[in-house]
């Protein structure tokens, strides 16, 4: 998979570009490649109007690219004066070192940025906006021409929001030239002067924020052709499997979501990265319990506080990250997928290998595993079948309810729509099926109805006739 | 056959030294002295058995070598004592578990790291046997040596205890559910966790069956002498981990396999006489043992790194 296909981007000295562009559009990518992480392998950099070549991160940083990450990158031991002299001072063990000046750069470096901090104070104790202008404040003392901020503000309050604002139009009036990431449509008019829109790894275009408006942004993130063919909906709805009232939990982010799934639906959870969707999942399968509203399976309230009240319930989760939560690398295709019904299928202590071999291998023709055998490691498969034998775990325990977290990332296009045509089939015997996708055709493809999450919240129930522009406009917030 | 292919290599190795002392030392292979060997590395089979299950379920318990002593103690006092052996026995194994239990909560209760918490328990347990007991040796009762069997009788008995742990456990590890759970918790405690397995209740149990084996170790040692030393076991901890380690056990947790480990332990038990009898000096063996486990460590750090490639 290439990340980045081919993406021209020019920033000018003093002014904001935002970048845009839906989850694996590239963005992060291409930040990678600016600061010297990635080498491109084609294409052209010029930074200052020289070509560069061999881009390194030291090399990026001499040449004066400074980013800015959601999380900021300090040492949370140090003091605000060490974490910015770490980054502006050589690194050589021997040298000396200039408390008083460190002091003073800092506390200089601070007050240009109009930021109210203690040179003194330890970066632990700062809030996150604090960390972010401390960042700031570490680009500007390395006298930074292009400064990165990668969503900035996504962990900001509006009052916070207006003075990081402030401080990027200083930066900007300063002749620095600033590459702004959002997600936020409505952060663009305010802030940016031109605005880039990457797609699929392409940029699909470039223009000055006054010629655009909200729609026709949204128009340039979505507009493709869905280039997949999706397994029809052949079944009716039948009975609500899942009902949620006000359902929230402080630790998850989440609050006030409601949503039903029936038998026999597909519902598509949509939203961008961070608007709480694994959060919701991970509540239903008891990880993190919710700690107010209600949760009924087939009408009956339930609370579940731990996976297996979950799966006590009939509810399966297969998890966004196999690698790490799904298939146990080291184990037999077998045993993994047994692995989550142990006391039904081994009543007793003792392990029934015959069982066992029966259901793997009836899982693994109902599926269409591609492996030698159920004896097969599951660190041999593909990412497809390492994916299909995570679904065999969940399907084994005879779910009501199926939450699908991410279920074809990173999977080939041939697996995927074999696994389209799995999810489809279960629905169609009777599952209620709950999938999170950042994959917008896939959501558009396979769901009855949509759900759209922002900001830890449903806040757009849509039909599965949706167009892309309809649930992108609701994930990015935008009301008509 | 690939599977096992680390196991088996190990036990090559084994059997290329016990070739070549066949051929140059064929007095190794002498019935009495060669039991008495075996004798001697019995309780480490069972200690090196028990560690391998705790480093499988990625943990580590390094305060075995002090709770070794501990068991020694209690069942030697009660020995001595004059209460049956039988008694005296169910103390230690009771004494070790509780000592494992200990570890277990600290461990999986509070979610501490194994490696701190088995230090402090080690270093405590060492020190408050030490003060408790001065050093003094315990005179056991004459029924209590060999199990009051005759000397070769009761090396045999000792022998096949350990080997019938041994047998038991590795048909235990494959047959039941608890010997999968604790692979499942070592290679991904979250995947185990969302399949509904409890990661901390598995991680307890692992902690008190390592000290119940601790307690049998210590009695299968105690009758091989007419003294129970509060002092054994010194070290103890670090020939059962190697051993583990040589024999395949990975450190990350979730592979391992205790034939592997019974090849490893042998192999490192082999090394004092094949030098004695190559007329190397004895001050050797530590170096070439320290030699082996990393070449063991290095062994799987080139295997690992080919596999992630």
């Amino acid at each position: 998979m290439r990340a980045l296909k081919g993406v021209s981007f020019d920033l000018h000295g003093g002014e904001v570009h935002a970048l845009l562009g839906e989850n694996g559009a590239g963005k992060s990518t291409l930040i990678k490649v600016i600061t010297g992480a990635h080498q491109p392998d084609g294409g052209t950099i010029e930074i200052g109007g020289q070509p560069v070549r061999h881009l390194t991160p030291a090399a990026a940083h001499k040449l004066g690219v400074a980013c800015i990450y959601q999380q900021p990158a300090l040492f949370p031991d140090l003091t605000v004066a060490e974490n910015i002299a770490l980054r502006l001072e050589p690194a050589s063990p021997t040298r000396r070192v200039d408390w008083p000046t460190r002091r003073e750069r800092a506390a200089k470096l601070l007050h240009q940025i109009g930021a109210d901090i203690s040179p003194d104070a330890e970066v632990r104790a700062l809030s996150m906006p604090e960390q972010q202008l401390v960042e700031i404040a570490c680009a500007l003392g390395a006298g930074a021409r292009i400064v990165i901020m990668d969503e900035p503000t996504a962990s900001l309050t509006q009052k916070e929001q207006h003075l990081l604002f402030a401080v990027v139009k200083d930066l900007r009036a300063s002749g620095v030239g600033v590459i702004y990431i959002t997600h936020r449509l409505e952060e663009i008019s305010q802030l940016a002067d031109r605005v880039t829109v990457l797609r699929d790894g392409e940029s699909v275009g470039t223009s000055a924020v006054s010629e655009m408006n909200e729609a026709s942004l949204i128009k340039l993130m979505v507009g493709r052709e869905v280039s997949q063919i999706y397994p029809p909906a052949e079944s009716e709805p039948g009975s609500r499997v899942l009902a949620l009232k006000n359902l929230g939990c402080v630790a998850g982010g989440v609050r006030e979501v409601n949503l039903e799934v029936r038998a026999g639906e597909v519902v598509g959870l949509s939203g961008l990265v961070g608007a709480g969707r694994t959060e919701l999942a991970r509540i239903l399968f008891g990880i993190t319990p919710a700690d107010a509203g209600e949760i009924f399976l087939n009408g009956e309230p339930v609370t579940i506080s731990s996976p297996q009240e979950a799966v006590a319930h009939g509810i399966a989760y297969v998890p966004e990250d196999r690698r790490r939560h799904g298939v146990i690398l080291e184990m037999p295709i077998a045993a993994n997928m047994t692995m989550a019904i142990h006391p039904r299928i081994f009543p007793g202590a003792w392990l029934r290998f015959g069982a066992e071999q029966q259901l793997a291998l009836d899982f693994i023709r109902d599926l269409g595993v591609k492996a030698y055998g159920p004896e097969a490691p599951g660190n041999s498969l593909s990412g497809g079948n390492q994916q299909k034998v995570s679904l065999a775990r969940w399907l084994a325990t005879k779910p009501k309810l199926l939450i699908l977290d991410e279920p074809t990332q990173g999977v080939d296009v041939g697996a995927k729509s074999e696994i389209h045509k799995i999810i489809r089939q279960l629905a169609k015997a009777g599952l209620g099926v709950l999938m999170i996708s950042s994959d917008l055709p896939e959501i558009l493809g396979m769901s009855d109805r949509i759900a759209v999450m922002r900001g830890g919240t449903i806040t757009a129930m849509l039909s599965g006739k949706s167009d892309a522009h309809d649930v992108m406009a609701a994930a990015l917030g935008q009301t008509k | 056959m690939k599977r096992h292919f680390r196991e088996l290599s190990v036990a090559c190795a084994l059997g290329v030294l016990l070739l070549l002392l066949a051929l140059f030392a064929p007095n190794f292979f002498d019935a009495q002295p060669l039991l008495s060997r075996l004798t001697a590395a019995a309780p480490k089979l069972v200690l090196a058995c028990g560690v391998a299950l705790v480093i499988i379920s990625r943990q580590i318990d390094i305060s075995i070598g002090s709770l070794f002593a501990v068991c020694t103690t209690c069942a030697g006092l009660v020995a001595a004592a004059k209460l049956p052996l039988p008694v005296a026995i169910l103390a230690s194994l009771g004494v070790g578990a509780l000592g494992g239990a200990l570890n277990g909560l600290l461990v999986a209760g509070l979610k501490l790291q194994s490696i701190v918490v088995t230090l402090a328990t080690m270093v405590t347990m060492r020190y408050a046997l030490l003060l408790s007991q001065q050093g003094v040796l315990i005179n056991l009762p004459p029924g209590a040596q060999w199990f009051g069997l005759p000397m070769t009788a009761g090396q045999f008995t000792v022998c096949g205890i350990a080997l019938a742990l041994l047998v038991l456990l590795a048909f235990g590890t494959k047959h039941l559910a608890a010997g999968r759970f604790i692979y499942a918790v070592g290679s991904d405690s979250e995947a185990a966790r969302l399949a509904g397995i409890r990661p901390q209740l598995t991680t307890f149990w692992v902690f008190v069956f390592m000290g119940a084996l601790c307690g049998l170790a210590a009695v299968m040692n105690m009758v091989q002498s007419p003294q129970a030393d509060p002092n054994g076991g010194r070290g103890l901890e670090l020939e059962a981990i190697a051993a583990a380690v040589v024999g395949g056990v990975a450190v990350s947790g979730g592979r391992g396999n205790l034939w592997g480990v019974l090849a490893g332990l042998l192999l490192l038990a082999c090394i004092s006489p094949a030098l004695t009898y190559a007329g190397v000096k004895p001050y050797w063996e530590k170096a070439i043992q320290g030699a082996i486990i990393l070449l063991a460590v290095v062994a799987d750090g080139v295997r690992n790194r080919k596999k992630r490639n």
